[in-house]
């Protein structure tokens, strides 16, 4: 039974292709067969996920035994290179996580694009097609054998994350500031090609490295981790060894994929697509991608660290996790948008994971990349669901009251937001944000209060304080109170395909946390998590006052986030209770700096776009202006020069003519006159008509003719050639 | 052998070099198509010779210019539909009154 | 020896004659009329080479199929073969300056290179093996190549046809 599963695994991402294939290619003109083929496409890969998933936690010694299955594919050279599946417990669990939230997410849209409605999405159809190839690249990315075909269904997210973000593409806002959906799409795929470009060099270093990119060759071959780790790095990254640098360009794809600073900024954007995308894209599934990744690399990482027992690259990666988690959730608590403070949470828990996995706190980073996509997943398609019972009002200000007239989003929103703030014992984000912390607080009293572990920590811990405040002020604003609009005040609750996806998911946002507590607890050998997914890397100690202190924030957060906001609940177009007081100690500056994320937009705009286009100016300038113009300059500047010289030899031969009496002079002026208007002016004319021309010759080279192209293209292999020949001799 | 390998790739590449200045220097779209024809020739000389100089008991040579040909083929089916298309549309076959993309 | 040395000179000729009178004649009917030429000489080649499968592959394809297709092109489009066209394009000075560059270059290149020659008899039977090969190891690209002929024999038809 186990073999056959796994034997299947192949199947998985097929079976959302297909789905995609079909949709766009013929069923696109009825809506009921295409979410129908997708859903059963998802509910097929999911069973099957399932299957292997549960299979492979009853495997006894999976991690160092990992199923592998390949299949030539194609030649390089004297070798081959194979594709395949890879079972092992990172990626069963994972796999467990992603085919049951996409699926629950697949169902919620047959809701939210308004199905049977009449508000229905004129692009239902291609929606779901879309999501299922977006299934079908994350599914890849799970089940590969090496760091291709990872890249390549990397790869294919980002294109999905492109065209489901842009889904709206045709909606245009009044405020020309405010960015477009087509902006945003551009934006993200934008964005993280920068990330993705890092990757690329990270896997191509590696190819160079050990000759294979299959997994069993390269992360799980220990003698070529070894090797790795003692080699030199290039030149450019100091003194780094191969293996942290390799891991360090790889945790550049992180960056860009996961939103980590400084790459961060497409994700709040991302926000303009339809809400399951959010769901699917920015919390469950592609940003996970990234943390998948540098959990997939992470043998790269530790490997380093037992031999030197120092890694640079681990330090680096800690730092930007702690840092993006500490400055999202700071600006998450200005955010007024409901998704908004959902994109700043999902920015900052994936700080917490990357963090952990900086501390080497590998088995804590995977545990909570599992249950926070469940209860991200359940957030933001609880938002969605407001978002549709008021009618797409997103502004938490004009919310509120929703309590008794959306119970179902309520109450599993409020589970969901528990265990994102971590409220103790019975929430699943409790136990894994814990094993965080905990694992940092024991680094850091490893190493003493002054290394770099404890400002891990430190970070770590006040953005949990901040995470349970937002959250809070969230519920508190959207729930509580009175409705503060005529949306809110029409409410309704959602269909049957929106609540049930979200009760389902509350159940594990619950429960899950309970596979993972940590063995001080449930007596030895009963942390199943650890267990299986990271036994052989030692066990985080439980630290009682860690434990309590993180219990205490998240109850003290949430304690104060309902005193501010829900005690006394906020009337229409009262200000923020936050921005008076902060206002009144003079720190309004502040919050506006939150409200706009730190300007890190206006930043880049300023920087790297705006940079960019002057770059294309100068570049412009310097084939204009230096080249072209100071040699039609230099022709009129000669041509002045013999006039002047002419006109002076006339001058003479005048002068010398009449002998020199008055009138000479009046002569000379006049003929000076003649010579200023018809010599000099022509030359200034033909000054500009030369620039006119030149441009016009220039343009001309743009033909539009194939042949004149390929020409150019032979000159260039000629020279190429040329310069090959020289080369040689 | 009483051939060098060189005579051949010699000529290959002086029938490339002929069909490419074919290529740049017609005016005419079917003129174009035959240059291709001939410079796919040429490579086609190369991979055969290349086979029976280098790699005589291996017959990768050979199959690769199978494949040369049945895309030969493919690429003069569709280059001539275009040609043919564009003559319909345009009313000519002088690629240099086809410039839609000039600037 | 000698015979072969002969045979070789001749086919040279014959092709590259036929070659250069395939891009420089006037009259685009002799032009691919030159062509076809030019390919039997290719497949002299191919004999020559001892590889008789592709000979008569080349004789099929090229000189049956495709030298034929170009004349179709040229029967249906032949308004335009009137003696008085210019067919050359004002760059043609320059496409044959580049074009024998490119040889010369090529030329130097190809004759600098030690090719790492094996003195070995073929193989008997190469057409089996060669169909073993293609059903084989080849399996996946050949039927790929069957499935772009499929393409390029619908996407011609589909370019070529009268719009309704």
């Amino acid at each position: 039974m186990r073999e056959f599963f796994f034997n299947l695994t192949w199947l998985i991402p097929i079976f959302p292709l297909l789905a995609f294939a079909i949709i766009i290619l013929f069923t696109q003109k009825n809506q009921k067969l295409s979410h129908s083929i997708s859903i059963g496409a998802m509910s097929l890969s999911w069973l099957i996920g399932w299957g292997v998933a549960f299979s492979a936690f009853a495997t006894p010694h999976l991690g160092e035994h990992p199923f592998r299955l390949i299949a030539p594919w194609f030649p390089t050279g004297a070798t081959t290179f194979n594709i395949g599946i890879w079972v092992d417990p990172l990626m069963a669990v994972t796999l467990f996580m992603v085919t049951f939230v996409c699926l629950m997410i697949f169902i919620y849209s047959i809701g939210y694009m308004g199905y049977g409605t009449e508000e229905v999405d004129p692009n239902y159809s291609r929606f779901f097609g879309y999501i299922a190839l977006f299934a079908c690249g994350m599914l890849g990315l799970v089940v590969s054998e090496n760091l291709l075909t990872l890249f390549i269904s990397w790869e294919i997210m980002g294109l999905c994350s492109y065209l489901l973000i842009g889904f709206w593409f045709q909606k245009n806002y009044p405020d020309p500031n405010k960015i477009t959906p087509r902006q945003a799409g551009l934006k993200a795929f934008l964005v993280t090609k920068v990330g993705d470009l890092f990757l690329l060099l990270g896997i191509l270093y590696l190819y160079n490295q050990a000759g294979s990119l299959s997994y069993a060759d390269t992360l799980f071959n220990q003698e070529f981790l070894h090797q790795l780790a003692h080699t030199p790095a290039l030149p450019i990254f100091g003194g780094w060894s191969a293996a942290s640098a390799i891991a360090a360009l790889m945790f550049g794809g992180t960056v860009g994929k996961s939103a980590q600073f400084p790459l961060h900024v497409w994700l709040p954007d991302a926000m303009e697509g339809p809400t399951p995308v959010s769901a699917l894209i920015h919390a469950a599934t592609m940003v996970s991608a990234g943390v998948y990744l540098v959990a997939r690399i992470f043998p790269l990482l530790n490997v380093v660290l037992e031999v030197d027992h120092h890694n640079p690259a681990m330090s680096l990666i800690a730092f930007i996790g702690a840092f993006t988690a500490i400055f999202s959730s700071i600006i998450a608590i200005a955010q007024n948008d409901i998704k908004g403070v959902l994109a700043f949470s999902t920015i900052s828990q994936l700080g917490y994971m990357i963090a952990a996995l900086g501390v080497g706190a590998y088995v804590a980073g995977a545990f909570h990349l599992i249950t926070h996509a469940f209860f991200k997943a359940l957030l933001f398609m609880g938002s969605g669901s407001v978002i549709i019972g008021c009618h797409h009002e997103q502004d938490m200000m004009e919310l509120g009251g929703l309590k008794n007239k959306m119970p179902r989003t309520f109450w599993t929103f409020v589970a969901g937001g528990f265990a994102l703030s971590g409220f103790p014992i019975i929430t699943a984000g409790f136990w894994s944000k814990d094993e965080i912390l905990a694992h940092a607080w024991h680094e850091f009293m490893h190493q003493g209060v002054v290394s770099w572990p404890f400002f891990v920590w430190l970070l770590l811990t006040i953005a949990a304080f901040l995470t349970a405040f937002y959250t809070a002020r969230q519920i508190s604003l959207t729930f509580l109170g009175k409705p503060r609009s005529h949306h809110a005040e029409h409410a309704h609750e959602t269909p049957n395909t929106m609540t049930i996806p979200l009760m389902l998911l509350a159940f594990f946002a619950i429960t899950l946390g309970f596979v993972g507590i940590p063995e001080e607890i449930v007596g030895h050998g009963n942390n199943w998590f650890h267990h299986f997914v990271g036994h052989e890397y030692p066990a985080t100690p439980l630290s009682i006052p860690v434990m309590l202190l993180s219990a205490s924030l998240a109850v003290g957060g949430l304690g104060l986030g309902w005193l501010v906001y829900g005690r006394k609940p906020l009337a229409h177009g009262e200000m923020d209770p936050l921005e008076r007081g902060m206002q009144r100690i003079k720190l309004g500056w502040l919050y506006e700096a939150m409200r706009n994320k730190f300007y890190f937009d206006e930043l880049y705009h300023a920087t790297f776009i705006q940079g960019s286009l002057k770059l294309a100016e100068v570049f412009y300038k310097i084939d204009n202006r230096w080249i072209i113009d100071p040699i039609v300059n230099l022709a009129g500047r000669v041509g002045v020069a013999l006039a002047e010289f002419s006109s002076f030899l006339d001058s003479r031969f005048v002068d010398g003519a009449v002998n020199g009496t008055g009138k000479v002079v009046t002569i000379l002026s006049r003929l000076n006159r003649i010579f200023d208007i018809r010599v000099v002016n022509a030359l200034v004319d033909l000054v500009g008509k030369s620039t006119q021309y030149a441009g016009g010759k220039l343009r001309s080279i743009q033909t539009g003719r194939v042949q004149n192209y390929l020409m150019v293209a032979l000159v260039t292999v000629l020279m190429a050639l040329g310069l090959y020949l020289i080369y040689l001799s | 052998m009483a051939l060098s390998l060189y005579w051949y790739l010699i000529v290959a590449a002086a029938l490339f070099c002929i069909g490419l200045y074919g290529v740049l220097s017609r005016r005419n779209a079917i003129g174009i198509l035959m240059g291709i024809e001939l410079m796919l020739n040429a490579v086609n000389i190369n991979l055969v010779a290349f086979w029976r100089y280098l790699t005589p008991s291996v017959l990768t040579g050979q199959v690769f210019a199978i494949f040369a040909f049945t895309v030969a083929a493919a690429e003069a089916a569709v280059g001539l539909a275009l040609v043919i298309a564009i003559y319909r549309s345009r009313d000519t076959v002088i690629v240099e009154d086809v410039d839609l993309m000039k600037w | 020896m000698m015979v072969q040395t002969i045979v070789f000179i001749i086919l040279s000729l014959v092709t590259l004659g036929a070659a250069i009178a395939v891009v420089t004649t006037k009259n685009l009917f002799h032009s691919a009329l030159y062509l076809i030429l030019s390919f039997v000489g290719v497949a002299g080649f191919y004999i020559l080479l001892e590889a008789p499968f592709l000979a008569a592959v080349q004789i099929l394809v090229y000189v049956g199929a495709i030298a034929v297709l170009i004349v179709f092109a040229i029967m249906l489009t032949r308004r335009l073969m009137a003696k008085d066209l210019v067919q050359r394009n004002a760059q043609w000075g320059w496409s044959a300056l580049g074009a024998g560059l490119l040889f010369a270059v090529l030329g130097v290149v190809l004759v600098r290179v030690n090719w790492p020659v094996v003195e070995a008899a073929i193989p008997e039977d190469t057409i089996t093996i060669l169909g073993k090969e293609l059903m084989g190891v080849y399996v996946v690209p050949f039927e790929v190549a069957s499935v772009l002929l499929l393409v390029a024999l619908v996407g011609s038809i589909i370019i070529a046809r009268e719009k309704e």
